[in-house]
């Protein structure tokens, strides 16, 4: 394997490439007793419509992360939830717009349960049954979601910004959509999505790369399958299909999330950079030491929740504000204020040093979660950049850069408001 | 790893684990007092106000920019509600300087920030500033009142108001919204003075130097820290059985498309002499966890929820189950929630099921130890209650407990209360 040192950061990271297309990335932890692998494809919620024997197929919303529901059953009754528990590891698995990653962490038997991971993910099997068992615990699942202010709000901005693109929609689907799903629909996910060469394979801990590469190796198929082709529907300008959408919840207070579609890089080192250059300009104008952020903590405007965050999944990116306000639209209005301070002003060249030393320390900070660290080397493998090479991303980006990037993209017309309003 | 435990001034220590595994690590100091519906939220109060400025740093957004100059360290107001005994102060997470680039000494200047944010506030005329207050106190009501929009959350504190209503454990850690809304600042001085001399103060670090030096950091910083006559009748009341003979039911309405069902158990026997081996590994094979008897029954065989989990609350002597569950599933649910209780007080527990239980709980104190915020978590219980196992300790003993010993703990176990949120006229059976 190829041995990638990262001194500064004091990170070693092996990684290789096997025969059937596999990406194998391990982060060695020396002295760690805790361990985690996780086993990813580039394949979510959004992957709706694909190619399946040279024809299109459309499969019903949520199927992605009904297939992760139902890859924990084998052919011969077992599930293998109860075996990781055996070996003391704890199993888990998530879907995202683009990507699903099953995973496990644990301090024992880490090749047993490698080899169990590995073995399951790719081996489908489904059946009338247990697919019908399953759609009663998803739509528990939907409905907590739906009950869910944060959830809800979240959906409810990304169908005011994207028309078509299927990441408008929930990723569990509907309880509706979901009473679609057949074993056969499972079966095509499977086999169009989960072959090595749509996958990666990210390990940390105190493990040996060799044998995890070994162990890919023996239990995966050899050769890589066909690259998936997959539909997204015609490209949508950088305009919200709607500008503010609102709903009433049992909430406490409104609840808000601004939003803007940004354009899609097709290069992944390049959209890597444009998120760090997002996030960290966005910081600069907007975080916890910006005028704007401290004036509306004071009015009583803003909570100590505010955040900002760049989502980039399946064709798509996006910047975020979010939190509870008792006047989101004063909130939207203050952005705009800020954003045309910067055209006029600039930035604050002091303060996004600051920033940019913040954001340094939080990156550096991700690398203990065991499991932020293995999340962010699979989602960068597939979809095209190096995780670690964010931290000098992150020091190339100019103040200029920063201040062209919100003058160009948090304009009015760009910014999408969603708002949950208190019921009653 | 290293453990260092100190007394620093009187009833303030320090609890240092040192290991160089980390690029972070963290600083907690809490000021512990006795849970009570009339201070909590006074209480609750004063790191938020705490928090707004200082002497030198008089207002939040310089405070926020020294931070973020120190490589995005944080220092978060933090209030927890340990068994019946509230913490109130803050929790600090930052780079270590091996892995920053210059030289820098991160830590001390967080320490000596902490010293600053807890002995030198912004004041006028001694007094905390009004604007400061007012703001806090405004949105610790908003703070208080949100636990309703997590509606798992909401039921469970319904579920702990509603069944232990005479007890002190039924205020939150943040305590009252009205309560809360009459907090004055001149009165919050007092208190904060008062406070300050009065009550125990624990410090936990986790991170690369040794607790020797970190102790007598603190010490500079907080040479100034007032000692009067500390108040140490501090504990939680445990009350071993059920409020009433028969167990209390209690159902609410509210708009939601998914019914939360909220379930309370006294720990009863096993509370005597808590044994926190036995009892995670009670919980495991109960409720926590995808080997449990609640996730492969309510969930994966009946398909009645999603998520369906106990807890304890090893401190109060408390058990809840909860589950997000449809309207009309509520008998069933809790039909199988109190049968797979039975099977486990009948000693229905396979080889399997234990040997799962016993393995998850160790792992999960063994991972535990490989991150600094979950070992300030664990140190500061173990404080509380007054004992110094190690999670490995903990996970040793854990590998030893048999079926017996499960099925001991679930007999003394006794069911208190059962809370019901549901929608609005929804049909139940």
């Amino acid at each position: 394997m190829k041995k990638h040192e990262y001194p500064d950061l004091g990170e070693t990271l092996y990684e290789e490439v096997l025969p059937n297309g596999l990406s194998v990335l391990v982060a060695v932890k020396p002295g760690f007793r805790k361990n985690a692998a996780f086993f990813a494809t580039r394949y979510g919620g959004a992957d709706r419509r694909f190619k399946v024997n040279g024809e299109w197929i459309d499969t019903p919303a949520g199927v992605a992360h009904f297939l992760e529901h139902k890859m924990f059953d084998m052919p011969d009754g077992r599930n293998v939830l109860s075996d990781f528990a055996a070996l003391g590891a704890s199993p888990n698995a998530f879907t995202g717009a683009g990507l699903t990653a099953y995973y496990f962490t644990g301090s024992e038997n880490f090749m047993d349960n490698l080899r169990l991971l590995l073995t399951y993910v790719s081996t489908p099997y489904y059946t009338d049954e247990s697919v019908a068992k399953e759609q009663g615990i998803i739509a528990q699942e939907i409905r907590m979601g739906e009950d869910s202010p944060g959830y809800a709000g979240y959906f409810q901005l990304m169908s005011a910004l994207y028309d078509r693109h299927p990441i408008r929609e929930n990723i569990a689907g509907s309880v509706e959509s979901i009473a679609q799903i057949t074993p056969e629909t499972l079966y095509h996910c499977h086999s169009v999505f989960y072959h090595p060469s749509n996958m990666a394979l990210c390990c940390v801990g105190d493990v040996d790369p060799e044998a995890i590469a070994a162990a890919a190796r023996e239990i995966l198929p050899d050769t890589p399958g066909e690259k998936p082709e997959r539909d997204y529907g015609a490209p949508e300008t950088l305009l919200p299909g709607r500008k503010r959408v609102e709903k009433t919840m049992s909430v406490s207070a409104p609840q808000f999330l601004l939003g803007v579609k940004l354009p899609y890089l097709s290069d992944g080192a390049a959209r890597e950079r444009q998120k760090l250059l997002a996030e960290l300009a966005g910081e600069c104008l907007l975080g916890k030491s910006s005028a704007f952020y401290n004036d509306l903590y004071a009015k009583g405007l803003l909570t100590g929740d505010f955040s900002v965050e760049n989502d980039s999944a399946a064709g798509t990116a996006a910047l975020f504000f979010g939190a509870q306000s008792r006047d989101p639209d004063a909130v939207a209005e203050a952005v705009h204020e800020a954003v045309s301070g910067v055209a006029l002003h600039g930035l604050d060249k002091d303060a996004l040093e600051r920033c940019r030393r913040a954001k340094y320390g939080r990156l550096l900070g991700s690398l203990d979660s065991f499991s932020a660290y293995a999340v962010s080397l699979a989602e960068s493998r597939l979809d095209g950049w190096n995780a670690l090479d964010a931290f000098a991303a992150l020091e190339s980006v100019t103040l200029a850069e920063c201040e062209a990037f919100l003058c160009e993209n948090l304009t009015r017309e760009r910014l999408a408001l969603s708002v949950i309003r208190p019921n009653a | 790893m290293e453990y260092f435990r100190e007394e620093l001034f009187p009833c303030v220590s320090l609890t240092a684990v040192q290991t160089d595994k980390f690029k972070t690590g963290c600083l907690t100091a809490y000021l512990l007092t006795q849970l009570r519906r009339e201070t909590a939220a006074e209480n609750a109060l004063l790191p938020y106000v705490l928090r707004r400025g200082t002497k030198s740093l008089p207002d939040m957004r310089r405070i926020s920019g020294r931070l973020d100059a120190l490589y995005g360290a944080e220092i978060e107001p933090s209030v927890r509600k340990l068994g019946e005994i509230q913490a109130v102060g803050f929790h600090a997470g930052f780079a270590e300087d091996a892995f920053l680039p210059g030289e820098t000494d991160v830590l001390g200047e967080v320490i000596s920030l902490l010293g600053e944010l807890w002995l030198s506030p912004a004041t006028r005329g001694g007094l905390f500033l009004p604007a400061h207050v007012d703001s806090e106190r405004e949105k610790l009501v908003e703070r208080i009142e949100r636990v309703k929009n997590d509606k798992r959350s909401w039921a469970f504190q319904r579920l702990r108001e509603n069944m232990c209503a005479f007890e002190d454990y039924a205020v939150g850690a943040y305590g009252t919204a009205d309560e809360a809304g009459s907090v004055h600042y001149v009165k919050l001085t007092k208190h904060y003075k008062e406070l300050l001399a009065t009550s125990p103060m624990e410090f936990f670090y986790c991170g690369s130097r040794p607790g020797k030096e970190v102790a007598d950091m603190l010490r500079e910083a907080f040479a100034l820290l007032p000692r009067g006559e500390i108040d140490l009748d501090l504990g939680t009341d445990i009350r071993m059985n059920a409020v009433e003979e028969k167990p209390r039911y209690f159902t609410e309405e509210d708009e939601v498309s998914q019914g939360v069902l909220a379930v309370g158990f006294r720990l009863g026997e096993c509370m005597d002499d808590p044994d926190p081996a036995k009892l995670a590994v009670f919980n495991a094979v109960y409720g926590a966890g995808v080997s449990s008897k609640l996730f492969l029954h309510v969930r994966e065989k009946l398909s009645l929820c999603y998520y369906a989990f106990s807890s304890t609350d090893v401190l109060k002597g408390i058990m809840a189950v909860l589950s997000g569950i449809e309207f009309d599933k509520y008998g069933e649910a809790l039909g199988e929630i109190l049968a797979q209780l039975d099977a486990v007080r009948a000693g229905d527990i396979s080889e399997t099921e234990l040997a799962a239980a016993r393995r998850t709980v160790a792992n999960d104190l063994r991972t535990g130890a490989d991150s600094p915020n979950y070992l300030a978590d664990f140190y500061l219980r173990e404080t509380v209650q007054g004992t110094d196992a190690s999670p490995d300790d903990i996970a040793a003993l854990a590998e030893t407990v048999t079926a017996e010993d499960v099925a001991a703990v679930a007999r003394g176990v006794e069911l208190d209360a059962v809370y019901f949120l549901r929608g609005e006229d929804a049909e139940t059976e």
